[in-house]
């Protein structure tokens, strides 16, 4: 029997008659049904263990790509005196975008978050601006990195102070810092930082969870997610201003 | 223009994720494979043929993306992370006996060559038809068959065999 009838019987594409010929053979050859047998299962298990994401909601659209997502670095690279060694260094990191996968959970991790404190009146941090120094070194400490807070007072937002998040994978990955800033209308944003397995330098992305607006990047060893509930244009622009500071 | 609109085309976006996680082996990695498949679908949406399949188009173009690297990704086997679709919902719906019998189809897959384990999803769950997946991946349909068979052939080994655990033990049925 010919092995290529046995498949497309497997996957009922074959006519009445193809079919019952099969099904004489395999009849005769309980191998070969064992095999058929199996191949069957093997369509029917795929179904049960994968169809559960076509209910699954997803951001994703069909639309031109997102202009900042693939020229920014590149305007931004323009606006600065030195800009052809940023523009290297941007084109580099374009470079080794191949490996920088699964940076999507960073901005879902930061958007949680975000919705999480951002409310917060009393408690939004743990340790308050007043003590930067204290919880810079704290969060360095806990990532295993040095970590810094930016200022965003150009942007005309405070510093309010961190927190230390649990990581989003497994027990024992490195805790994640969570900065938050306010503004002058009680606006708020959050900086999530963590520790990135793959350090992969990737072009700015952007991600949206109901209100919640994120910006994220990777940027040597760490992930960068900036997180609020303000329009994409302000939170781009503070966004480029993170990413000036860390890079000077 | 492309005769296809917009709408047509994030109709199927459930069905390319759910090969991409298939595919991919995470929920993550899938997504971004999915995203670039559909940047690259705008850039290249007048080259789409009107009155062919729009999803074999579409999957021509992830596989593209895929096999290209622009967003290559290992696959891994992150099957029991709690984002992991089927951990928490299917599974949780099913009996502890089928949640690991789907744990292992997972993991099994991701032990099948690339080519392999795309051939055996584009038909065994995307129900192309041998000649759409030939073009999908822009080989012979007699490779797409040897692909099949093999990929088919070795997905039964594996999951007769039962799959080593972390520690090395082989969990005996």
């Amino acid at each position: 029997m010919d092995e290529e009838q046995l498949h497309a019987y497997v996957d009922g594409t074959l006519s009445d008659a193809a079919r019952a010929s099969v099904e004489v053979h395999l009849a005769a050859h309980p191998e070969d049904a064992a095999r058929v047998g199996a191949y069957r299962a093997q369509n029917e298990a795929l179904h049960r263990a994968f169809d559960a994401v076509l209910d699954e909601p997803h951001g994703l659209h069909f639309r031109a790509p997102r202009r900042d997502r693939w020229r920014w670095p590149a305007a931004l690279a323009a606006t600065f005196v030195g800009g052809a060694v940023i523009g290297a260094l941007l084109h580099a990191s374009w470079g080794g975008r191949g490996a920088a996968a699964g940076t999507v959970a960073i901005a879902r991790q930061a958007a949680v978050a975000h919705a999480a404190y951002m409310p917060e009146v009393r408690h939004p941090v743990e340790v308050a601006a007043s003590d930067e120094q204290h919880l810079v070194a704290w969060l360095s400490k806990r990532l295993d990195t040095p970590v810094r807070a930016p200022s965003l007072v150009a942007a005309g937002y405070r510093l309010l102070g961190g927190r230390l998040l649990p990581p989003a994978g497994e027990a024992g990955a490195a805790p994640v810092a969570l900065f938050m800033y306010e503004n002058a209308q009680g606006k708020r944003l959050s900086l999530l930082v963590r520790r990135e397995a793959t350090a992969t330098d990737t072009a700015f992305r952007f991600a949206q969870q109901g209100a919640t607006n994120v910006f994220y990047w990777v940027d040597g060893p760490l992930g960068y997610a900036l997180a609020g509930d303000v329009g994409r244009d302000e939170l781009s622009a503070v966004a480029q201003g993170v990413y000036r500071q860390l890079n000077p | 223009m492309p005769s296809f609109t917009a709408a047509e085309i994030e109709a199927l976006i459930p069905r390319l994720r759910r090969f991409a996680r298939a595919l991919t082996g995470s929920a993550e990695a899938a997504d971004d494979l999915v995203q670039d498949t559909l940047e690259r679908a705008w850039v290249k949406r007048e080259l789409w043929q009107a009155g062919t399949n729009l999803r074999a188009w579409l999957f021509a173009v992830m596989h593209g993306v895929f096999i290209n690297g622009v967003r290559r990704v290992r696959a891994t086997e992150s099957l029991d992370a709690p984002d992991f679709v089927g951990v928490d919902r299917a599974d949780a719906e099913a009996s502890a006996e089928t949640a690991i019998a789907v744990r292992d189809l997972r993991r099994a897959l991701l032990r099948l060559p690339d080519e392999q384990r795309q051939v055996v999803l584009l038909v065994g769950l995307e129900q192309l038809s041998y000649a759409e997946t030939a073009q999908v991946m822009g080989v012979p349909i007699g490779t797409v068959m040897s692909r099949l068979a093999r990929g088919r052939e070795r997905l039964r080994q594996l999951l007769e065999e039962g799959l080593p655990d972390r520690h090395g033990l082989r969990r005996v049925k």
